[in-house]
């Protein structure tokens, strides 16, 4: 272990390097700028390949070809660049194919600008390109998570098989901080037990990565097959962070930089004995539905819940779906570059 | 001493072969073969002469030549 | 006697979905016959493109991955990056390589990636209908140019010249599937295109001038012939670089 002072996005990528991504492809977007430097300078050194592509599709599509051979791979970028990554995630998830994907979310629509914002979130929950699919999504809040997640974002890749998004934003992406990271390779996975992958056809019939099936109800059986993965992962893999669930009267919901406000606000009310809490999603698909769950049974009271996200009311979505009409959601968004502040987040509590 | 075998249902009829063969030894069948096709048929005269070429232009891999 | 012509390896014992006449069976059983004499069979990845091809890996025994329409050479450029020790190609149509794909196509032989591309150029978008193609010659009646397209609508884009320029590519050449003879050249060059490869030369690339009898409207043997006398005259044959 040693204690480094990072950004968080050298931070996602010495932690891809850690977790034995050897391959990284990617295209020049502010504000993630700092990720492909870095895998430019420390991929080779770990003896695995670092390429600037010549657009997003080309990176997205190299990583599909370099996961198709089995290696541990992934690309970053920010929201519009992300937007013209769907087609290639698309196809991964449809191929099957495990590889990571960083977006550093920036202000949208359009062009935008490159200050922080989370209005991807439907973009990564949902299927962000054509077909019925998912990305698993984590959303780190600082930068040690950052740094920790890249692991578990690889981990996850392999063992469903599926394209993984880590989401996080121009915030979490160019603040600097101290983090503990590992000196040993704590990960020396590449290529191990993936008898699907592309290495040709030594001894073997030949592996085909495919996404394509024209013959009738072949598609539908594919689908059927994803769907019982979807369960599964839905099931195993939500992840959340709980803050004062126990007493809480009004919680707040809220993932990556928001929620790192929100916990400072939940922090200050509590110093006034204002019985708030904070459930933070870190696996925004699935979504941590068993957060709200374990709060209903429980606490068998009505408790009051305010989303807060740096988008109008993406993540309330979700909220409201797993809440079923069962608690009142109240909402606080702000997006294009603003950020919901402390105060504003406790003075939206108060008129709850 | 030359011959060719023809896959007959592999057979699609674009009549490649039979516009190709120097010695005309390769004729569009009479019936359809199981895709439904009037596929082509050798004519074994003993003048082929294993020049192949029927084998090279046929894009579906029907033809085996012997020599 | 013996079997002086027989069926390849590396090519499945199956019937393919392609319509009489079409180029692509004798591009696909070339690959296959270059693959056996070369003893790569499996080192070989392949990488399929969209459009006719799409499901090459049907047809051909060794491995292949699907790219999505035009992405080919990214999807190659990483398979071969990640694995060098394997024999990498893509075999796209001229939608794929020089329409949808015309950046990845470009980037990869810049870098010089050491790669065979097998590029089929018939003119025309098979698999939708027989719409124009980047190829596609001037006066040439498409499904998209009913009246034969016109040069607003774009002069044949000639990819091979293009390339030639680039720094990075080390072999370009063009033949054609228009008669048996033309056919032998094309396997020559696809046989120096696939060595370059293994004597790790650099970007090769061959395009096949291949005959598209369904949408020229013409039977298969005046495909062949109009591959010589017409399309051939827009394409010059030969070794570009």
């Amino acid at each position: 272990m040693k204690r480094i002072l990072m950004t968080g996005n050298e931070a996602m990528a010495e932690g891809a390097i850690q977790a034995g991504c050897r391959f990284y492809a990617g295209y020049p977007i502010t504000p993630q700028n700092e990720i492909p430097a870095y895998m430019a300078g420390h991929m080779p050194q770990a003896g695995g390949v670092f390429i600037q592509a010549e657009s997003e599709l080309a990176a997205i599509n190299m990583v599909f070809g370099a996961a198709a051979c089995g290696a541990r791979a992934m690309t970053s970028s920010s929201s519009p660049g992300i937007s013209l990554k769907q087609e290639g995630i698309s196809y991964m998830a449809g191929a099957e194919l495990p590889a990571v994907i960083v977006d550093v979310m920036r202000g949208g629509p359009g062009l935008g600008n490159i200050w922080p914002a989370q209005s991807d979130y439907f973009q990564a929950t949902r299927s962000g390109g054509h077909g019925d699919y998912h990305c698993i999504v984590l959303a780190p809040s600082f930068v040690q998570e950052a740094y920790d997640f890249m692991p578990a974002a690889f981990d996850l890749a392999d063992k469903y098989r599926n394209p993984v998004i880590i989401l996080g934003d121009g915030m979490l992406g160019q603040t600097m901080e101290p983090l503990h990271v590992t000196t040993s390779p704590r990960h020396h996975v590449t290529r191990q037990n993936k008898k699907w992958a592309l290495t040709g056809c030594k001894g073997r019939t030949p592996n085909i990565v495919k996404s394509f099936y024209m013959k009738e109800g072949d598609l539908e059986k594919v689908n059927l097959l994803l769907q019982k993965k979807y369960k599964t992962i839905k099931i195993r893999e939500q992840r959340y962070e709980g803050l004062f669930l126990d007493d809480a009267k009004v919680i707040i919901v809220a993932y990556g930089t928001m929620a790192r406000i929100c916990r400072a606000a939940v922090e200050r009310l509590r110093e006034k004995a204002k019985k708030v809490g904070l459930i933070r999603p870190i696996s925004l698909w699935p979504f941590p539905e068993n957060a709200f769950r374990l709060v209903n049974s429980r606490a068998r009271r009505r408790v009051k819940f305010l989303v807060a996200e740096m988008s109008y009311g993406q993540m309330l979505e979700d909220v409201r779906l797993t809440l079923d009409g069962q608690a009142e959601v109240g909402f606080l968004g702000r997006s294009g570059g603003g950020i919901p502040s402390e105060e504003e987040i406790i003075s939206k509590i108060k008129k709850l | 001493m030359a011959k060719i075998t023809i896959d007959k249902d592999k057979c699609k009829g674009c009549l490649l072969c039979v516009s190709f063969c120097p010695k005309g030894l390769i004729k569009a069948a009479k019936g359809l073969n199981k895709r439904g096709v009037a596929a082509v048929e050798f004519k074994d005269t003993g003048e082929c002469l294993g020049c192949t070429l029927c084998a090279v232009i046929c894009p579906d891999c029907c033809v085996e030549v012997y020599k | 006697m013996g079997k002086v012509f027989s069926h390849s390896k590396s090519l499945r014992n199956i019937s393919t979905h392609y319509c009489a006449g079409c180029g692509h069976g004798i591009a696909h059983r070339l690959i296959a016959e270059v693959v056996d004499e070369l003893n790569i069979r499996e080192q070989v990845i392949a990488v399929a493109p969209v459009g006719c091809a799409v499901i090459a890996y049907d047809y051909w025994d060794f491995d292949c991955s699907e790219a999505a329409h035009g992405r080919a050479l990214a999807v190659a450029t990483a398979i071969k990056r990640v694995r060098p020790q394997n024999i990498v190609f893509t075999y796209q149509g001229d939608g794929d390589l020089a329409a949808i794909g015309t950046n990845e196509t470009i980037h990869a032989a810049n870098r010089g990636e050491n790669l065979t591309v097998i590029f089929i150029n018939n003119a025309v978008y098979g698999m939708t209908g027989g719409q124009m193609a980047p190829t596609t010659l001037l006066g040439q009646k498409t499904a998209t140019t009913p009246q034969g397209r016109k040069p607003e609508e774009g002069y044949p884009l000639k990819i091979s010249e293009m390339l030639a320029l680039l720094a990075g590519v080390k072999y370009i050449e063009r033949t054609a599937l228009s008669s048996p003879q033309e056919v032998m050249k094309t396997k020559k060059a696809i046989r120096q295109a696939f060595q370059n490869q293994i004597d790790h030369v650099g970007f090769s690339l061959v395009e096949i001038l291949s005959p598209c009898p369904t949408y020229w409207a013409m039977p298969p043997r005046q495909a062949l012939d109009w591959i010589n006398n017409v399309m051939a005259k827009e394409f010059p044959l030969g070794r570009i670089k």
